[in-house]
């Protein structure tokens, strides 16, 4: 890179953006950084748009969830896999790994633990991939407002598509927000992953602040 | 419960003695003394449970207290130990091989508090939070309303009066 | 084949980790395979773990940091949410040290209503484990009769209380309300289904054949670990002990109950599940004395002064009660302030899910580490609060 490029930056650029297409993953040691790609999220290009509307009705009707439950909203993911509530009518089921998920629910609260292992799963998972925030305490810290170890906001970190209220949301709230989700999906509204692209420094740099002993590759694809 | 007090208040120098119940009591013991106390309580007196290990933060006093709540299965009682520390560079001694939970609450106390229990296993490690770098968080003088609005951004909040916040929405021509 | 895996000596496998022979694997916390948010780190020779280590703090959210700068009715809303199964416990206990530091008796019928609250969520816990229990198995045909089975007793909580998960219903000084009108019919009608489904669960889960050689020796707690690791609950039962709070030293009205402490010989995951499934239908003969016997008139609460300046006397107090892994107990501290100086939670899944499963993951199957994890019955939320 010549001195030119280098006075273009601004001043607060951060060192671990090298330029628009690389990271450094400057957590790493030096010998660990060859091991991992350096290429940043991209943003999905669309399609010719009869294609694209084609593509978006069949991805709103095969949504899998990653099995992950972050918070206590994990309890009432697993009715809905019941003969009662049935999302497999929706065509969605639960499946055990990020690659195989396409829709991930942040049940509740999310301490700083579990915070980073979101945000690896998250980066892990194939796109397109949507973000569904259930219980109060993912939105704006709920109970836990006060807490020294839980975020208060989850959207600051990944972006998320859906919003579902309540302590504890009941089933049928989950539900309903799965329907707006492939509604979303079916208008082509539904851009995290775009938006986690198009804002992925700011992402990084809320997600390094308060993560403080970051030892991941940057991005975790 | 009242003789085997006074019968060890002798040999241990407990003072302090409260009996809440006839199955609850609290007895105060010297650091140096606790671990001879707790072993004589759980092979020679039947109290062979340890229900839980906790601290409290005395700041006015300037010093933590640390109870060891022991059941008796046979007699159905409890015995509370309070051991009192200071609260900078506090040390006591590790109860972990007397019972193995013993060494998960030290590392949960370790943490927490800030409390060393000098040979206790894996209390070098983080715990429960991993990457923190402030001041044990269950200490007193930790303000953790103020560590959560420095560190974390808060969702702006909107607050109506509800009687006027209605009216506005229902009957804005009024 | 034995002589393929490391010798364990003294529950702690000799295996030579410098070998560099052995692999390392994370079941957790994103897995299908562990009790909610928790993770193991497992060391594997072959398929056979030679070392474990249980990792917590994935939920903690200081609740005895938050408690401190709450009042005690302020706290209360919060303590329901240390458990997210079995959250009654928590409030049971929150009020029980609260009246014991003030010296209140609550009303008889406030009694008869809280051990029925008690005994329902128990319920509840119990037949969502046989579920967990079986599906760690890979039986998930189990997984979703209970499942769906709990969610009926779900719906009686939410017609009795008002919400399904957290019902925050019994507050210092008594109980919200009393039973809903025509409660008791449908209580029967869900009681009647988790009998039959019981006699079903016999067939397809107990007497299976790869549920018996697979659960039957795997996980054993021996009598001599009970006090060194500090066991409680179903998983003591299990081995032959008859020790259970709610018998020993009886709280609320569970003297006046005919129940006898269920327990199992072999300590094993067959005997821990044996008996979780005994308790089932202890605690639906419970729970249909209690609806038989209990007083339908009368006062629910107790009239307190002014619940947010409420002083709580100086003083300290320690309360159990038996929740579905043992012992649940509150350790409270009052200065005589409006504030709690200090509330510790002991919950069972503490010493279960780190002292204990660390001892027995060793030389278990990496398959089976699910399996032994369900059947000691640990809720992390509990662990690290």
């Amino acid at each position: 890179m010549s001195d030119i490029e280098q006075k273009d930056k601004p001043a607060t650029q951060p060192e671990w953006v090298k330029d628009e297409r690389t990271l450094t993953n400057s957590a790493l040691p030096s010998e660990e950084q060859d091991w991992f790609c350096d290429a940043r999220p991209r943003r999905v290009e669309k399609h010719w748009q009869v294609l694209e509307n084609f593509m978006n009705w069949a991805r709103a009707h095969s949504l899998w969830i990653l099995a992950f439950g972050t918070g206590c909203g994990a309890i009432e993911m697993r009715p809905l896999v019941t003969a009662r509530y049935d999302i497999s009518r929706l065509g969605m089921q639960m499946r055990p790994t990020p690659r195989q998920a396409s829709v991930f629910v942040i049940g509740g609260y999310v301490s700083l633990k579990t915070l980073k292992r979101i945000v690896r799963s998250y980066e892990q998972m194939q796109g397109p991939k949507f973000v569904v925030a259930v219980c109060s305490c993912a939105i704006n810290g709920g109970m836990y407002w006060d807490s020294y170890n839980t975020i208060k906001r989850i959207d600051e970190y990944i972006p998320v598509d859906v919003y579902v209220t309540g302590c504890m949301p009941r089933p049928e709230a989950v539900l309903a927000g799965f329907n707006l989700l492939k509604k979303l999906i079916r208008e082509g509204k539904a851009e995290g992953q775009n938006l986690y692209a198009d804002k992925f420094d700011w992402y990084k740099a809320n997600q390094k602040q308060v993560i403080k002993d970051w030892n991941m590759p940057d991005y975790n694809w | 419960m009242q003789e085997l007090l006074d019968n060890l208040k002798e040999l241990y120098a407990l003072n302090g003695i409260t009996l809440r119940n006839p199955s609850l009591a609290w007895a105060e013991v010297t650091p140096e003394r606790l671990v001879g106390l707790l072993t004589q309580l759980r092979d020679a007196h039947g109290f062979t449970h340890l229900v839980l290990m906790t601290c409290v933060d005395w700041l006015e006093d300037g010093r933590f207290q640390v109870t060891y709540l022991l059941h008796n299965y046979t007699t159905r009682q409890d015995l509370g130990l309070h051991v009192y520390v200071g609260r900078t560079a506090s040390e006591l001694p590790s109860i972990h091989t007397l019972w193995e939970q013993g060494r998960v609450y030290q590392q949960e106390l370790h943490e927490m508090f800030g409390i060393y229990f000098p040979g206790s296993p894996g209390l070098g490690e983080p715990m429960i939070l991993e990457s923190w770098d402030g001041p044990p968080p269950m200490r007193r003088d930790f303000d953790t309303r103020v560590y959560s609005e420095e560190t974390y951004s808060h969702r702006q909040r909107t607050h109506h009066e509800p009687e006027q916040h209605m009216k506005d929405r229902l009957y804005p021509e009024d | 084949m034995e002589n393929l895996y490391p010798p364990i000596v003294d529950g702690k496998s000799v295996y030579d980790l410098d070998s560099q022979k052995y692999l390392k694997m994370w079941q957790g916390p994103q897995h299908p395979g562990v009790t909610g948010n928790m993770s193991l780190e497992l060391d594997i020779s072959g398929d056979q773990v030679v070392k474990c280590k249980a990792h917590v703090g994935y939920l903690h959210r200081g609740f005895e940091k938050l408690m401190e700068r709450r009042r005690y009715i302020n706290c209360f809303p919060i303590v329901c949410r240390i458990c997210v199964p079995e959250p009654d416990t928590n409030e049971y206990l929150f009020a029980a040290a609260m009246e014991d530091l003030l010296g209140l008796d609550i009303p008889e019928r406030a009694k008869w209503l809280r051990t029925l609250n008690l005994e329902l969520s128990r319920l509840a816990s119990f037949v969502m484990w046989l579920g967990g229990q079986s599906g760690a198995f890979g039986m998930g045909t189990v997984a979703q009769w209970c499942l769906a089975h709990r969610d009926y007793v779900l719906d009686l909580f939410e017609e009795w209380t008002g919400a399904r998960i957290y019902h925050m219903y019994m507050t210092p000084g008594g109980v919200r309300g009393g039973l809903p009108e025509g409660w008791d019919a449908h209580a029967e009608k869900v009681l009647d289904g988790i009998y039959k489904l019981l006699d079903e669960i016999r067939h397809v889960m107990f007497n299976n054949a790869i549920f018996k050689q697979r659960a039957k020796g795997l996980g054993v707690i021996t009598p001599d670990m009970f006090d060194r690791f500090g066991i409680v609950g179903p998983n003591v039962r299990g081995s032959g002990s008859t020790r259970d709070i709610r018998k020993d030293t009886p709280y609320l009205i569970y003297d006046q109950l005919d129940f006898e402490a269920v327990t199992e010989q072999g300590g094993d995951v067959y005997a821990r599940a044996k008996v979780r499934w005994r308790e089932v239908y202890q605690s639906i003969d419970l729970i249909r004395q209690i609806l038989k016997n209990m007083p339908r008139k009368g006062p629910l609460h107790i009239t307190l002064p002014n619940v947010l300046h409420l002083k709580v006397p100086a003083g300290e107090t320690y309360v159990r009660a038996e929740s579905t892994r043992g012992e649940y107990g509150y350790y409270m501290v009052s200065d005589g302030s409006e504030y709690p100086r200090k509330v510790t939670v002991r919950g069972p899944s503490y010493t279960h899910a780190m002292a204990l499963l660390e001892h027995l993951a060793v030389g278990v199957n990496t398959a089976d580490v699910a399996g032994l994890m369900v059947s000691l019955h640990t809720y992390p939320p509990e662990i690290e609060r």
